[in-house]
């Protein structure tokens, strides 16, 4: 008997608003969990896209499409409307090209899908109002070693959405692998925002 | 003499004969022709686990292992082609040959003319990366090979490798296209024709037909290669191994000898492969590299040149490849995710040029022994 793979909670949370046999470009996708996953349970195709070497391996080896590239430079080599879905899951923190990658996203995709850890979250704002950079379960760094140079709100990603003209499909804030309803963008350590153009 | 548990050992060429007419893409028809080959490891009962290995400018059916536990070097490929290797040999059956035109035993410029029965020299006709195709493609009926696991090669190789695709989309499940490009650009041309012109010139060279002469052109063919060195290596590369160091001691000498490292080198390659390579077949090989470009019967679009095969893809590229830089093999990439095709890409740190997709760099391996793995998996092997 095959126990399935537990998939990271977010990720089973992007799975679940993926339509069955579309096409997903799954951008920063690391060993391509999420894309195996999707190829398992819903015939989804598509690819990666991975900077890191051990990334592309790791995806080569479970048989997942990966093209290895830097998301700062774009998706130069992906044609306009060529996907259902984009993802960039965990990786626009740490970007520097942030209008830019919206920007590509909604050109390539139908759907785009990104997930950052909210900067709202309440232990943040606390940790803030003692003073002090937050260090948290999602943002474990510290000020001088982050890759995290674009930290920002559920509020304020809602916002630069509505500044490239996308429109949100559904949004949703987790903490600690359970969704929260009430209070999202104090309560939710975790944001997941789905968008689509206007 | 130690045995290597990671070589294939001891191996022999094969010689396959094939007697019927072969028209040449060029307009040529040849009477008939013989490829050199080695095969290594063994085909399953499903006949699925065979694997082509395309030799780039310079190679030879001897892809692995020695021929004589003395030898002082393997196969040319050696590092990537034995047991438990990323082509590993326990799982598939590995075939290499020598392309058509060759000088390793493949009927080439130094073979006999039936027709004369004088060499053919100048009169062998330029044959294309196509016609490889067509010619490895009779090599596989003959081995009984339906479909290749894969086919896979680095440089001119990963040209043949894709062209296999094209020319036979649903005899090839998986492409494996290193170091390489949908096609050349100017530069790279250039630098095949300067190669071209220090052999075509030299006064050894007598029109083509110099084995009659009793003469070799080895001048220019020394020349040529020492010229595509350069290009194989990186300035980097270059700079750590040679540096601006002199071969003596006292300085600078003052005069036109071999003073430098990096001259000594050069030299000592271009000898070395003057030895063993003959000048024709090195003007076709480069020619076939020049006219390479399997989108042109398509309109210029390499999406619809690919557009029926069933195959898979990797590709792969070297960062400090500049005569193949990554910016070509981005170029194929591109044309495949165009054409909605499985496929990879990965771009290797190395520091060593264009060769790097004969080294062993370690993420390179990794991703080779991943992709083959993979590969093997699903053709039962």
């Amino acid at each position: 008997m095959s126990i399935p793979n537990e998939l990271r909670p977010d990720l089973a949370r992007i799975a679940s608003w993926i339509a069955p046999g579309t096409r997903v470009l799954d951008l920063g996708c690391g060993d391509g969990e999420l894309l195996a996953h999707l190829h398992e349970h819903k015939q989804v195709s598509g690819y990666g896209v991975e900077i890191d070497m051990a990334g592309v391996i790791g995806c080569v080896a479970r048989g997942v499409n990966v093209i290895q590239r830097d998301l700062e430079s774009g998706l130069a080599g992906f044609e306009a409307n060529s996907f259902d879905y984009v993802v960039l899951s965990l990786t626009i923190q740490s970007m520097r090209h942030v209008k830019a990658i919206i920007d590509e996203m909604l050109r390539v995709g139908r759907t785009g899908i990104v997930t950052f850890p909210n900067f709202g979250y309440w232990e943040n704002r606390y940790q803030l109002a003692l003073g002090r950079m937050p260090v948290s379960e999602t943002i474990p760094y510290q000020w001088y070693n982050t890759p995290n140079i674009h930290l920002c709100t559920l509020n304020d990603f809602d916002a630069l959405l509505s500044s490239h003209g996308a429109r949100i499909t559904s949004q949703m804030v987790m903490h600690q692998g359970q969704r929260i309803t009430f209070l999202p963008n104090l309560l939710g350590s975790l944001a997941l925002v789905r968008f689509e153009h206007q | 003499m130690t045995h290597d548990p990671h070589s294939i050992g001891i191996v022999s060429a094969q010689c396959a004969v094939f007697d019927e007419p072969f028209p040449l893409q060029g307009g040529a028809v040849l009477p008939g022709f013989q490829l050199m080959y080695e095969t290594y490891g063994s085909l399953n009962a499903n006949r699925s686990n065979a694997i082509l290995i395309c030799h780039a400018l310079s190679g030879n059916h001897h892809v692995a292992g020695r021929y004589a536990e003395d030898d002082k070097y393997p196969g040319w490929w050696d590092t990537m082609v034995g047991p438990g290797k990323p082509i590993d040999t326990n799982r598939f059956f590995v075939v290499g040959l020598n392309n058509l035109g060759g000088c390793h035993g493949s009927t080439g410029p130094i073979s006999i003319n039936p027709v004369t029965s004088k060499p053919w020299g100048a009169a062998f006709p330029v044959v294309v990366v196509n016609d490889w195709v067509q010619s490895q493609a009779k090599l596989a009926d003959r081995l009984g090979i339906e479909k290749w696991a894969a086919v896979i090669g680095g440089s001119l190789g990963g040209m043949q490798a894709l062209r296999w695709t094209v020319t036979f989309p649903h005899r090839i499940r998986h492409c494996l296209t290193i170091a390489s490009a949908p096609k050349l650009t100017a530069q790279n041309i250039a630098f095949n024709d300067v190669a071209r012109n220090a052999i075509l010139t030299d006064p050894e060279f007598h029109g083509g037909d110099y084995y009659q002469h009793g003469a070799i052109p080895r001048r220019g063919l020394r020349l040529a290669r020492m010229l595509g060195h350069i290009t194989y290596l990186s300035d980097e590369g270059m700079g750590g191994k040679f540096g601006r160091q002199l071969k003596g001691e006292g300085g600078y000498q003052f005069n036109y000898e071999t003073e430098f490292e990096i001259e000594s080198y050069l030299r000592y390659q271009g000898d070395r492969f003057a030895d063993v390579f003959d000048a024709n077949t090195y003007l076709l090989m480069t020619k076939a590299l020049d006219y390479f470009d399997p989108a042109r019967h398509f309109g210029g679009s390499l999406p619809a040149a690919l557009a029926t095969t069933d195959a898979k893809f990797l590709v792969v590229s070297f960062t400090s490849d500049w005569r193949f830089s990554p910016e070509r093999s981005r170029e194929t990439v591109k044309a495949l995710l165009d054409a909605k095709k499985s496929v990879s890409y990965a771009e290797i740190e190395s520091v060593h040029g264009h060769d790097a997709f004969l080294m062993t760099d370690e993420p390179y391996m990794q991703l080779m022994h991943a992709y083959l793995n993979r590969v093997a998996d699903e053709v039962q092997a």
